[in-house]
């Protein structure tokens, strides 16, 4: 039970352990824990059939036999009853029947006694028949019975005791086979788990580990493996080898066992039959004795003789079942011859003699045809015989060889004596005659043999009939059928003679028994043997049979699961080795990538920068229309390498977001003023929108968000054709989370649009409705990220393109897949943009999303979240409008747009500028609403609602109201695009003050309406350079170069701006230099330096400015110490040759502020160098 | 006087363009010029000056270097050299000098010895012939203002 226990325990746990897969595994197991059972059953039956088998081999033959004795006495003592029943003598038998119970007592006693002194005890019970003699020989009896019981279990007990040992190592020896297979399971499945599992955790290793050591424990492994596998093989092949032993040596230790079992039986049926048959004899022997005796007390005792022929004949006949052996008895007188005549004469027959010449006609015999005997010294002619044999009455038994010898033997030693077999009178068969001697009664015990010779009175013969007899014998017992049985006479040990037996049965199985017939000069013995052969022994064949297939189906399996294990194991290997190849593979590539993409920026450079130089040359309008073409590619060809990298970059998540506070709304203007060329010369109008409550400066990455709408709107620009419009607006997230209570103006017309079609756009060409991709936002409704510290945005960039294909907008977003293919022949392009810009969008926790129906246009959306900037947190970046837009504060300006969403853009605009717009839709509805007129500044008037007709009228209400207004309102005109000729042609009709350009953007509208309002006259041409100068001047300039030429250059050009340079020639001085406190402003740095380059330069000064900010934040130094700074930042700007992408993320990196290129050129000197300085 | 001053102009114009027309110089000599006004009047003479002095160091540095009967090349001294050339040369405007440091230092790391040594030959041709010419427009320069007219501003385009 514990055996299945533990095996379903197992199947448990394993179940567990292999549930990934494993199944094949199962089947086998399934299989192996019926065998186990089965198994088992078969032992446990084994074992409670041999138990069984011992209980019934114990002495049931002898409780019989005792029982039969019993029995025998008890008829005995019956009919000695029955026949002396009319006589006097009958007390003495009552006694013993008094005395009976003391006789069982007896028997205990005599038990313990041994054998010889028991025979030597009834030697003279004969003489004395009362009632303890006779106790005493049944006592004998049972003592025989009983003493050979001990000395046969004496025997066997040893025999069992060898066995027994032999049985429990047999046993334990078998328990120990089920115990090594169920272990070697275990062991085996033990070792398959660690060899599943190590490999997992080789694998975990190896992961982390290089290629190469990957490789070399990859061999080791294998190797490993391949030893494990042999191990394992060699290991079933001795489990099979043990198991076929075993259930050899079963087979063999089973059969013997059943052989020795069977010589056991044997020995025992035959030890059983020859007590038995020695029993019977010698309880008809004593009887024998008993009727000499008999005949002595009652022929010869008493005269005249209680006996004649008839008495004995009839009480011989009524005891014969006493002696179930014997064929007869008779009793020859003793007469000697000179007693002859008168013995013939008193009996009336002549003694006659016996004829045994002729055994042939013995049969037939008649005692009247036998001759008289001849005249001898003595005769012992029958008087009585019983009836079966009456026959011999008369003949002399002294004239027969065997009989003479006999009653000589048989007188002379008082006892009983057999002849040795031969052929009966009459019966023809075999047989003994036994002899007792009748003597005198007088006759003392010890009484020598002359004296028992002359004490002989007569002779007392019984024959006994060997083959019947052993056949009566036989027939009672069980199991005759199974045995043969030979009886011989073994007194002449050169020939023995066969009494007994056939020829049939198993000769090779012999078992012999002495045969104690009471005759110590005669020798008997009994020989059994099995009448069939040994039968085929199942019961060991079947078991070891079991055993051997159960070993080959195990071995199997097991060569079937090692087989797997290997097959598994193998392509375990091979796979890992599949894997390691095709990471390092995905590594190489990734590398390639980096290097390759690098690696091209580098020449790519030298290619722009050759051709500008090429450009710069003197060629004709063909050379430099190829020169442009071919710069025009290489910039392409970098920006592209730029998008690669990016993207490579992000797919392995090492492109980090900045988080700098920036002013969304410039760089909105930056990207519209970038883009306007491109837009302008298509004709599309490109509008920015921000609503009201974005605020100014939010926390982000402003590069990367310029990235993305750069990209949307290239693309938007691309994909758009001389008409129509691209509108960029941001709003909050939370503004379009509430429909109901939207308060901004161009939003709330936008989702009406959503529900009329013909809604307003801004340039009337129909769009797609943003909001369709809005409701897919999550982020968009959901409040969990509603930090007080986050801002969402929500751009939106539409367009009047051709839209995307309805079958091609669910790949948009994967990276190099255009819409179709015909996409990038026609407007070009790598389709990488998107997927990058997706991905940005998703690294600021934002989403994107686009609508888009072919024809109509497209509508991309993205959320952003941003976080709220410090309000005291101020960007330098504007300083140089914060003068004009303190000139326009409080002004108030008339939009004229008849569309609405245009007019808020332009508004939204003015708005930044601190001037107030009202908005009309025509220039007729201008001229009803004079109350708007009053105190106006401006007035701007889009080109769609220009109207020279109305405008006249416009124009004369402003010059009557002249006289009531300190001035004239300066007009504009918004124009998408507009020719030199076109603009000069307007204000020279003297209706307009300035034409201006549209995308409407800061810069543009402050240089606008400075010019016209401000100044009222055209701005000098250098407007630019005094900006610089006035920005540089009087500042303090550290100048870094090694190159004293540079330095010179530089100082110069820094110097011309009205700067105060210094130069140091080292990175280590300029340490020196910018060491807090210093007077410094900023600092221009090359790059490549000896000893200490830029870099290193820059990030010690950073280092050092930390530190002191530090102390200056803990109080440690008064910040009066350090002057005028709370806090220290230097500007650091890069002067490197260099204009590769990755140097100068290399320069922000390690902490400047920007870049210049080197030589000093003045637009890109006033553009790094404005970021710093407020204009004095 | 006045036709002496207007030839020697024109003479002064047509030489400052040959001079950019043959690669001796770029934009950057322009910059340079413009950068020059009464606050520095002989900047860009003061420029040049440092310039050709920094060629002469430069160059016999980078001869000694390459000198192979003093030792191993060392091509990374070598290699500074030449960058601090090209940094000054692209200062200047010195486009021939410039182009010329620039296939230098290629050789310098592919540490050609024998490409090196043409380079620095040429160079030195090179900064030479430079001088030379610079010298002549000076020469020029001053025997215009000796003559009592005005530098031409000179556009290139």
């Amino acid at each position: 039970m514990s055996i299945t226990c533990e095996l379903s325990n197992l199947t448990s746990k394993k179940a567990k352990e292999s549930r990934s897969g494993k199944k094949w595994l199962k089947k086998p197991l399934l299989f192996l824990i019926l065998c186990g059972s089965l198994v088992i059953l078969l032992v446990m039956f084994s074992w409670l059939g041999r138990s069984q088998k011992e209980e019934t081999g114990s002495c049931n033959g002898e409780a019989k036999v005792l029982y039969r004795h019993q029995n025998v006495t008890r008829s005995e003592i019956h009919d000695l009853v029955s026949l002396f029943s009319d006589s006097d003598q009958v007390l003495s038998f009552e006694c013993s029947k008094e005395s009976r119970p003391g006789m069982w007592e007896n028997y205990g006693i005599t038990c313990s006694l041994n054998m010889r002194s028991e025979k030597q005890e009834t030697r003279w019970i004969p003489w004395n028949l009362n009632p303890s003699g006779l106790a005493h020989s049944i006592s004998s009896t049972s003592c025989i019975c009983d003493n050979l019981e001990p000395s046969l279990q004496q025997p066997e007990k040893s025999e069992n005791l060898e066995e027994g040992q032999e049985q429990g190592l047999s046993t334990y020896l078998r328990n120990a086979w089920w115990w090594c297979l169920i272990l070697g399971v275990v062991v085996c499945h033990k070792i398959y788990v660690f060899h599943s599992k190590a490999p997992a955790k080789r694998k975990e290793k190896v992961h982390l580990q290089e290629p190469l050591a990957q490789k070399k424990q990859q061999q080791r492994a294998q190797t490993s493996s391949r030893g494990a596998g042999k191990w394992r093989k060699n290991i079933l092949l001795l489990g099979i080898l043990g198991g076929v032993s075993f259930s050899v040596w079963w087979f063999w230790d089973t059969n013997e066992e059943i052989i020795m079992k069977r010589r056991e039986t044997l020995a025992n049926m035959c030890d059983e039959r020859a007590r038995v048959l020695q029993d019977q004899f010698n309880v008809s022997l004593n009887h024998v004795h008993a009727l000499s005796i008999l005949v002595s007390t009652f022929h010869h005792g008493k005269t005249p003789s209680a006996i004649d022929q008839k008495t004995f004949e009839e009480y011989t006949e009524r005891t014969n079942f006493e002696r179930p052996l014997t064929s007869g008895v008779a009793y020859a007188l003793k007469v000697p011859h000179s007693e002859r005549e008168k013995f013939e004469k008193e009996h009336g027959w002549t003694i006659k003699k016996m004829e045994t010449e002729d055994q042939t006609v013995v049969q037939d015999c008649v005692p009247e045809n036998f001759d008289p005997a001849p005249i001898q010294d003595e005769y012992a002619p029958v008087i009585f015989a019983q009836e079966t044999v009456s026959h011999i009455v008369s003949v002399d038994m002294m004239s027969g060889e065997e009989d003479r010898e006999n009653i000589l033997r048989a007188r002379a030693s008082g006892k009983g004596v057999l002849t040795s077999p031969f052929k009966l009178l009459k019966s023809n068969h075999l047989g003994v005659v036994l002899t007792f001697a009748v003597y005198d009664t007088s006759l003392l015990p010890d009484a020598t043999e002359e004296q028992r010779v002359e004490a002989t009175i007569g002779y007392l013969g019984a024959s006994y009939d060997m083959p019947s007899l052993v056949e009566k014998l036989l027939h009672q017992l069980a199991s005759k059928q199974t045995i043969a049985v030979d009886v011989y006479d073994t007194t002449n040990t050169s020939g023995l003679i066969k009494m007994y037996g056939s020829e049939i049965g198993d000769i090779s199985e012999q078992h012999i028994s002495s045969l104690d017939f009471g005759d110590p000069s005669r020798n008997h013995e009994m020989h059994c043997r099995f009448k069939h052969k040994l039968p085929i022994p199942w019961t060991a064949i079947t078991p070891s049979i079991l055993v051997l297939v159960i070993t080959f189906l195990v071995g199997y399996i097991f060569n079937e699961a090692i087989n797997r294990i290997a097959t598994v194991e193998e392509d375990c290997q091979k796979m890992r080795e599949l894997k390691a190849r095709a990471e390092a593979a995905d590594v190489a590539k990734s590398q390639f990538l980096a290097t390759v993409s690098h690696e091209i920026r580098t020449p790519m450079n030298g290619v722009l920068g050759m051709l500008k130089m090429l450009m710069d040359t003197d060629l004709d309008a063909k050379q430099m229309d190829y020169a442009q073409t071919a710069h025009g590619s290489g910039k392409d060809l970098t920006s592209l390498i730029n998008e690669v990298l990016d993207q490579a970059k992000i797919e392995s998540g090492r492109l980090e977001l900045e988080n700098v506070p920036f002013d969304m709304r410039f760089i909105l203007d930056n990207v519209s003023s970038l883009l306007s060329g491109k837009a302008n010369e298509k004709g599309i109008e490109l509008a920015v929108y921000v609503s009201s409550q974005v605020p100014d400066v939010v926390v982000g990455d402003p590069s990367r968000f310029r990235q993305i709408i750069t990209n949307l709107v290239g693309n938007s620009i691309k994909f758009t054709q001389e008409r129509g419009h691209i509108f960029i607006s941001v709003h909050l997230a939370d503004e379009v989370r509430e429909p109901l209570i939207i308060e901004d103006a161009v939003l709330k017309q936008r989702l009406a649009l959503g529900c009329s079609e013909s809604g307003e756009t801004v340039s009337g060409f129909p769009a797609v409705n943003a909001w369709g991709s809005w409701k897919n936002f999550k982020t968009c409704y959901s409040t969990e990220n509603h930090n007080s510290d986050k801002i969402k945005l929500l751009v939106t960039v539409e367009d009047t393109g051709v839209g995307i294909p309805v079958d091609a907008q669910g790949r948009i977003f994967t990276p190099f897949m255009q819409a179709d293919s015909s996409t990038s022949r026609t407007y070009g392009g790598t389709g990488i943009g998107l997927s990058i810009s997706k991905r940005l969008v998703e690294l600021m926790q934002g989403e994107m999303g686009f609508v888009s129906e072919p024809g109509i246009g497209s509508t991309f959306s993205f959320t952003v979240v941003f976080g709220k900037a410090e309000t005291n947190t101020s960007i330098t970046k504007l300083e140089r409008f914060d003068l004009a837009i303190q000139e326009f504060q409080g002004l108030r300006a008339l939009v004229i747009d008849n569309r609405n969403i245009r007019a808020e853009v332009t508004s939204y605009h003015l708005r930044r500028l601190g001037i107030s717009a009202d908005i009309v839709s025509s220039l007729r509805m201008a001229c009803t609403s004079v109350s708007k007129l009053e105190n106006l500044a401006m007035v701007l008037i889009d080109k769609d609602a220009w109207n020279k007709k109305d405008f006249s009228v416009l124009d004369e209400l402003f010059t009557r109201s002249k006289v009531t207004f300190t001035r004239v309102p300066k007009i504009f005109l918004l124009a998408t695009s507009a020719t030199l000729t076109e603009r000069s042609e307007m204000k020279s009709s003297g209706l307009i003050d300035e034409v201006v350009i549209k995308p409407l953007r800061m810069s543009v509208l402050i240089c606008c309406l400075q010019e016209t309002l401000v100044n009222g006259k055209k701005r000098q041409p250098n407007r630019k350079r005094r900006n610089l100068g006035h920005l540089l001047r009087e500042k303090q300039i550290l100048v870094v170069d090694d190159n004293l030429v540079n330095r010179r250059v530089a100082e110069g050009a820094l110097k011309k701006y009205g700067a105060i340079v210094t130069c140091v020639e080292s990175g280590k001085a300029a340490l020196e230099m910018l060491k807090p406190p210093h007077n410094f402003d900023a600092c221009f740095m090359d790059l490549q330096m000896p000893e200490m380059d830029g870099f290193e330069a820059t990030r010690r000064v950073r280092d050092l400015e930390r530190e002191i900010n530090k102390k200056i934040a803990s109080g440690e130094d008064s910040a009066e110490m350090f002057c005028k700074f709370s806090s220290w930042h230097v500007p650091i700007l890069a002067m490197t040759a260099d204009v590769i992408q990755a140097t100068h993320e290399e320069c922000m990196k390690c902490g400047m502020d920007g870049y210049v290129s080197k030589p000093f050129e003045e637009e890109v000197l006033y553009t790094a160098v404005a970021r710093f300085f407020e204009p004095c | 006087m006045d036709a002496l001053i207007a030839q020697l102009q024109r003479q002064f114009r047509d030489y400052t363009i040959s001079l950019y027309q043959q690669g001796f110089l770029d934009d950057q000599f322009t910059e340079l010029k413009k950068l020059q006004d009464d606050g520095s009047p002989d900047f860009v003479a003061e420029v040049l000056t440092l310039f050709f002095e920094d060629c002469v160091k430069l160059i016999s540095n980078m001869a000694r270097a390459l000198d192979k009967t003093t030792g191993a090349v060392d091509f990374s001294q070598v290699g500074a050299s030449v960058h601090q050339l090209k940094g000054s040369s692209s200062s200047v405007g010195a486009k021939r000098v410039k182009a010329l440091c620039v296939s230098f230092k290629e050789y310098c790391e592919a540490k050609n010895y024998e490409g090196c040594v043409r380079c620095l030959q040429q160079v030195d041709i090179e900064y030479k012939a430079l001088k030379t010419k610079l010298q002549d427009m000076f020469n020029l320069e001053k025997q215009i203002i000796q003559a009592g007219g005005i530098v031409p501003q000179v556009d290139i385009n």
